[in-house]
């Protein structure tokens, strides 16, 4: 009787491993949309060099309304995609919901870090940190002395860029000005790019001379006026240097591709648990390449350098506005 | 006296339309290379052939039905209210509201509850442009559809700010209380022995609400004094002035009760599918329901059956988003393109279509 349960029950694990195996992972956009050359393109960049290097492929959906986070979630599961990579902290309600109906899919879930579920990864950045960088460059290259902050829809995580930035600046220029503005309060602040042109104006208008935009979609009109203005700005998540060379100072990396590219490659053995993207294991950082070369000097590389490493270190540490909701540097 | 029989008006003309409508979205699929014939059997197959898909279809009906029946009465006074998105949104608010805050000991009383609150906050989004029009004559198209934006903005007022727990990122309420949980088609499905039927799909009570909703207008409209004096005022304001029908208490009752109608969706969507109050809840339902009741002839019977088709679209779209590569924005033109053709170009149907009946009674 035990025999034939062993036998059974490894059977059966030999047919549970072989779909397994055979499962192609997917990734759910937010509202935002797949090509929003920010947060969700990063995600669908690290999907796609995970298709390109192993020849694989993957499911996707672009959501339409909320009613289908939860739907996308389960037909995903139920169809044997595994893992399931969801873009945003949206998905943190319906996720609760649906992870403990597929025990054995496994589900990773970007900018959520608090649910602690068996079958669940969850990925946090710390943003502050990589804004912090990117403030400190922004304080240096600033000739006026004042610069700007676009966020997108105004939620703890933006402020946390904000807050982030705002002390990168005061490290370099304990008198700088820091002119920080949110798009809106709706998830439509994060494809709003005329609104964020106009933001940067009236920023500009203010004397900023460099403004960090950390919104989305809204961050392709702020990166246009500042370039058309002539005065500098910093791109967010992707790389964005490339949109407007020598005018974007550089960018706040936010390797969400590197995390949807790790969830893929581990597959269905993906490690579950919360996971916190960082300076010291290359979750966040700066943009350097040849459209930015001209603009970052090697004392100002070098002082970010040491501030990364700082950081690294564990000898300086950036206040994340989260954690009790205030900022040192910068009031919202 | 009619060109044409009243089946061909009501059958025929949409089922017209609608293939036509069905004949460009294909056009459409073929051209980005996908095949018309394949999305047609996924949408079916997804939607018709799985007890899931017909949950997820039933729950957007809902929303259909209910502002399709709130833009029909307006349409009886001849009144077009657009504003059934910011009567919603309203609702929505009634709904937070009254299950948040009331402690209810069972969902039966707590939808009695929800329907009063979404129903009251609905009808008085909708009265202020009924006011406005009644009194003032400030165009009804003008002012619910600025209401819309207005609706917009308080409800996100409340949603990120006072009704938002500490803490939390999304622009949305707390989880209501577990004894305002409506009982979705899948708890109905098990209780009747059916189990796995309607799995995890949104579709509730509250359809059975919008049902009898869809009969309590009809036998307003066609049964009342009040739906005598409401199409009276809507086929000729002066002669049912003539006739002693005050026309402000029509607008009044009329856009009221639309209104609440509008609001009542949010049962659905709030109370039903995401047990709190989100910020985009109503999913465009209410500019939908205009196209649902031009194109159910503003009679509840066809409101239904228009919603269905709507409810369709929907689910039939989210799963082309699932399964093809067919982008989403090509997902909401072939909607749009069924609205079109069913909503503003039924009048190039009908057309040709008397003309067609003409001459054969001329030949017969």
């Amino acid at each position: 009787m035990s025999f034939m349960k062993t036998i059974l029950g490894s059977a059966a694990a030999a047919a549970l491993s072989a779909t397994a195996a055979l499962a192609d992972p997917a990734i759910i956009f937010d509202l935002g949309g797949k090509f929003d050359k920010s947060f969700n393109e990063a995600a669908f960049q690290g999907a796609q060099r995970w298709a390109d290097e192993t020849g694989g492929s993957f499911r996707e959906i672009e959501l339409q309304n909320e009613a289908q986070r939860e739907q996308a979630l389960r037909r995903f599961a139920e169809a044997g995609s595994n893992p399931i990579v969801m873009a945003g902290f949206a998905f943190a309600d319906a996720l609760s919901k649906v992870a403990p109906d597929y025990p054995d899919t496994k589900f990773a879930v970007i900018d959520v870090n608090w649910l602690s579920m068996p079958n669940v990864r969850g990925i946090g950045f710390n943003e502050h940190e990589g804004s912090y960088l990117v403030g400190m460059l922004a304080a240096q290259a600033s000739a006026t002395g004042t610069v700007g902050f676009v966020g997108g829809m105004d939620i703890p995580l933006i402020r946390r860029f904000g807050c982030g930035f705002a002390q990168g600046v005061k490290a370099v220029n304990a008198d700088a000005t820091i002119i920080a503005n949110m798009t809106g309060t709706t998830p439509a602040a994060w494809n709003d790019p005329v609104k964020g042109s106009e933001l940067t104006k009236a920023q500009i208008s203010q004397g900023a001379d460099v403004v960090f935009a950390a919104a989305g979609g809204t961050g392709v009109g702020v990166l246009q006026t500042a370039s058309d203005e002539g005065i500098l700005s910093i791109g967010v998540d992707s790389n964005q240097n490339y949109m407007h060379p020598g005018k974007v100072l550089t960018s706040m990396l936010k390797r969400v591709d590197n995390a949807v590219y790790e969830a893929f490659s581990q597959g269905d053995a993906l490690k579950t648990g919360n996971f916190q993207m960082g300076i010291a294991n290359g979750g966040v950082g700066y943009a350097l390449d040849e459209f930015n070369a001209s603009l970052v000097s090697a004392d100002m590389q070098s002082a970010v350098d040491a501030a990364a490493s700082a950081i690294t270190a564990g000898t300086l540490s950036v206040h994340d506005y989260t954690s009790d909701e205030t900022c040192p540097a910068l009031s919202f | 006296m009619d060109v044409m029989p009243k089946w061909a008006d009501v059958v025929l003309v949409p089922l017209i339309s609608l293939i036509i409508a069905a004949l460009l979205s294909a056009l459409l699929i073929l051209a980005i290379g996908e095949s018309p014939v394949a999305a047609l059997k996924l949408m079916i197959e997804g939607t018709l052939l799985r007890s899931s898909g017909w949950g997820y279809m039933l729950y957007y009906t809902t929303n259909f039905i209910f502002t399709g029946l709130a833009v029909s009465v307006a349409f009886h006074a001849a009144l077009f209210n657009i504003g059934g998105e910011g009567q919603a949104m309203m609702g929505g608010l009634g709904v937070a509201l009254v299950c948040l805050f009331i402690p209810w000991p069972h969902w039966s009383f707590a939808i009695i509850g929800a329907s009063l609150g979404a129903a009251v906050f609905g009808m008085i989004w909708a009265g202020l442009p009924a006011y406005l029009q009644a009194k003032r004559g400030s165009h009804i198209v003008i002012t619910t559809i600025m209401f819309n934006f207005i609706a917009a903005g308080v409800l996100n007022f409340f949603l990120v700010g006072a009704l938002k727990p500490k803490g939390s990122m999304d622009p949305a309420t707390a989880n209501f209380p577990a004894s305002t949980h409506l009982p979705t088609f899948e708890d109905m499905a098990s209780l009747m022995g059916f189990e796995k039927m309607f799995r995890a799909a949104p579709a509730n009570v509250s359809f059975f609400l919008a049902l009898v909703a869809c009969v309590l207008v009809w036998f307003l409209i066609w049964r009342t004094p009040l739906g005598y004096e409401i199409r009276a005022m809507g086929k000729s304001e002066p002669a049912a002035r003539y006739a002693g029908i005050g026309s402000v208490k029509i607008i009044m009752v009329a856009m009221m009760i639309s209104g609440a109608l509008s609001g009542m969706m949010a049962i659905n969507t709030t109370q039903g599918e995401s047990e709190r109050l989100i910020l985009n809840f109503t999913e465009g339902a209410g500019f939908i329901g205009i196209a649902v009741a031009l194109m159910g002839r503003s009679h509840p019977l066809g409101v239904l059956l228009a919603a269905l088709l709507f409810g369709f679209l929907y689910q039939g779209g989210a799963e082309l988003a699932l399964w093809t590569k067919i982008p989403r924005e090509l997902i909401v033109v072939i909607q749009a393109l069924v609205i079109l053709f069913t909503g503003a170009l039924s009048l190039m149907v009908r057309g040709p279509l008397e003309r067609l009946f003409l001459s054969l009674r001329q030949r017969g």
